[in-house]
């Protein structure tokens, strides 16, 4: 192996544009595009300014970077902004537009573990099938074949088709084949968004593994603790430019402060179009924190606000509010609705605007995505009922982490009193703060 | 590792691009994995398994007897007819076969373009080849068929892998340019079908070529597929039409087919992955 300060990938001036007409209508027939080309030709003739202009996406543009061997770089940025392009583009599955990028040493990527499985064949066959589709020889296959089978834990399945196989059984084969790769420059992309904590984890360790050996790791992901714990350095993208590229902590601390909170306002402005029924209409969904606007952060240390405006329609509509907040992994972490009842709720001529508030005090929810289900309820009866009614994204606070880097595990995250009792003999114990 | 120190530059590409065989070469087993799962997949899920790969030309072979050989009585070359209809059969369902899954192969595995880089033309190649197990079968039976008839195979039957080779590369030649238009146009996919029923008929399947004027041979020859079927009666039934040189004009033919797609089949390679 070279000196660690050699360069393993280089990418000069890579830009990638899409056109929007060719991928919005998906396939377009022959006969429009002989219409279309002809158009072209027409506009062509007269000197027209063509409209190409504004139907083309520009993916990456002007994208320059370098990653020396042994590196992990991490890539961050909104979904759009150009991470998962960049990678196809070094997996050369997507021909840059512009620029030039040079690998040095051999490629594996990780765009999507089970990439070619076939839900005919067995477990067995797809390893063989997959890995080839990877890249890895039939020997090296054979070599790694039960190491692979003891890293994915489908021993007793192996001769089953995948077909049978649960998801998480599917996903821990496909992974254990694509981990087995040895590749000297590996593409990672959001693998760890799947599969339970302790897959994740083995997952992780596999990966820090592999940049333990010297090799090179571009890594794409939207979980910030793990990019913090496996990246040396960490390249912001946003609309396809490289707004920060420095190390890790410094360039996720200035993302986080940056990024918006996912669509956590919902409005409609007429009555007749927004969701509801005879009895209700939704006028608007929110999510704030304190005091804040809906775009501001919630972190884990926030308190905030959920918050529900919706027209009466009738009158005599007796209407309860109920809210589910649900996690990422589709627990209900609290089913809430007003304890105290205000008195006009029972009378029928009240106001017809109404706006609900429901606040979430700090230290209460885990980081991560939430959904909020809406309803509205008379006794037993619900009136009206919204299951998706706003997603609201909870941030870790990273300077309240403590020594664990790993995810925290559980639905909620409360901040508890803690306090320490020593004894030097049983009976005799002292307080420390 | 062995392939420490390989550098990989990625460009656009511009304008007629390179065949890139090398790599082609490299990709050897994916090429046999992908076609391995054709085989292994084909069959799968259906009834009567392998056993298709004899039904479709025999039963074809029934229908043509009665209809073209005891209601039309068309000629045969004086061999049996049904002995006659199915000798064409077998490369013909070959390359009919090859030719309509190259066509969508394309399409058909575009998870995998999407995700993961090789050459691309393994695809096509492998749906191509995969057929050659079905062939293997069924002609298995012709020979079987023809022994029943009592007629022994000629001495040119050295030939035939070369006449395999010209339907496989007629089938791929003609898949190629389909597989890469289908990407963008999926109207291909209606196409195929139609033209191959259109080629059947452009052959002399159901008929034999001694009715076609001699003049008119060579320029018949430009498909493919009739060097291919005048081969095998030729090489099999030892049926007295020398095809020699319409072979010829069919191996250039298809060459000329094959080359073109492959040009048109890389120069489209790049877009693939953003249209699919």
């Amino acid at each position: 192996m070279t000196a660690h300060d050699s360069i393993a990938i280089r990418v000069q001036h890579v830009s990638k544009q899409f056109r929007l007409g060719a991928r919005q209508n998906k396939y377009p027939t022959l006969r429009e595009s002989l219409a279309s080309g002809a158009t072209r030709l027409v506009q062509r003739l007269t000197s027209k300014d063509s409209s190409d202009e504004r139907r083309i996406l520009r993916a990456l543009e002007d994208v320059s970077f370098e990653v020396r061997t042994g590196e992990t770089l991490g890539l961050i940025g909104a979904n759009g902004a150009g991470k998962s392009t960049l990678l196809k583009v070094l997996a050369q599955v997507v021909e840059p537009t512009t620029g030039r990028a040079e690998l040095h040493g051999r490629l594996g990527s990780l765009l999507e573990v089970g990439t070619g499985f076939h839900q005919e064949l067995t477990g067995r066959e797809n390893i063989y099938l997959n890995g080839a589709i990877l890249g890895m020889r039939r020997n090296e296959i054979q070599q790694k074949f039960d190491e692979i089978v003891a890293f994915s834990e489908v021993e007793r399945f192996i001769d089953t088709p995948v077909k049978f196989y649960s998801s998480g059984m599917y996903l821990r084969l496909a992974f254990a084949v694509a981990a087995h790769l040895e590749p000297e420059i590996l593409l990672v992309d959001e693998v760890l968004a799947v599969g339970d904590a302790a897959f994740q984890q083995k997952c992780m360790g596999k990966m820090s593994d592999v940049a333990r050996h010297g090799r090179t790791i571009l890594f794409v992901s939207h979980n910030m603790i793990a990019m913090e714990a496996m990246c040396d350095r960490v390249i912001w993208l946003r609309e396809g430019r490289i707004v920060e590229d420095g190390p890790a902590r410094a360039v996720v601390a200035h993302y986080l402060r940056n990024v918006a909170t996912t669509q956590a306002e919902r409005e409609w402005s007429d009555p007749a179009t927004a969701p509801g029924n005879e009895h209700v209409r939704m006028h608007a969904v929110r999510v704030r924190p304190e005091g804040g606007r809906p775009s501001d952060a919630i972190s884990v240390e926030t308190a905030f606000t959920i918050e529900f405006e919706y027209w009466r329609a009738d009158a005599n509509a007796r209407l309860i509010p109920s809210v589910h907040v649900f996690n990422q992994q589709g627990v209900i972490v609290f089913n809430v609705g007003p304890v105290e009842l205000s008195p006009w709720r029972e009378r029928p001529e009240g106001p017809t605007l109404i706006r609900d508030v429901c606040h979430v005090p700090a230290s209460l929810l885990n980081d991560g995505l939430h959904r909020v289900a809406f309803a509205l309820v008379d006794g037993h009866d619900v009136v009206f009922s919204m299951d998706d009614a706003v997603t609201f994204d909870v941030q870790d606070a990273l300077e309240l982490r403590g020594a664990w880097y790993g995810k925290w595990e559980g639905a909620v995250r409360p901040r508890l009193a803690w306090h320490t009792e020593t004894a030097v003999e049983s009976g005799t114990w002292s307080t420390h703060r | 590792m062995s392939v420490e120190g390989s550098v990989t530059v990625i460009e656009p590409s511009k304008g007629w691009v390179s065949l890139r065989l090398p790599a082609l070469w490299r990709a050897r087993e994916l090429l046999y994995f992908l076609i391995w799962r054709d085989v292994k997949v084909r069959y799968k899920q259906t009834l009567l398994g392998a056993t298709w790969a004899i039904l479709q030309p025999l039963l074809t072979m029934v229908v043509f007897s009665i209809f073209f050989g005891k209601l039309a009585r068309m000629p045969s070359d004086g061999v049996p007819y049904p002995l006659f209809a199915y000798v064409a059969l077998v490369p013909w369902t070959f390359f009919a076969n090859g030719l309509t899954l190259s066509s969508n192969s394309l399409v058909a595995n575009q998870t995998l373009l999407r995700k993961v880089y090789f050459p691309r033309l393994v695809i096509p190649v492998s749906a191509v080849a995969a057929g050659l197990i079905d062939f293997g079968i069924a002609f298995v039976v012709l020979l079987g068929l023809a022994a029943r008839y009592g007629v022994p195979p000629t001495p040119n039957l050295i030939w035939l892998p070369a006449l395999v080779l010209l339907a496989l590369v007629t089938a791929l030649g003609v898949g190629l340019w389909f597989a890469a238009l289908n990407v963008l146009y999926r109207d291909i996919q209606y196409i195929v079908p139609f033209l191959v029923q259109v080629w059947l008929y452009a052959t002399p399947i159901v008929y034999p070529t001694s009715l076609v004027p001699e003049r008119w041979r060579t320029l018949y020859a430009i498909n493919p597929m009739v060097g291919v079927v005048e081969g095998f009666r030729w090489a099999l039934l030892g049926t007295s039409t020398a095809p020699g040189p319409m072979i010829l004009v069919s191996a250039m033919a298809a060459l000329a087919t094959l080359f073109g797609g492959l040009f048109f089949f890389r120069r489209m390679e790049k877009s693939f992955s953003d249209v699919v």
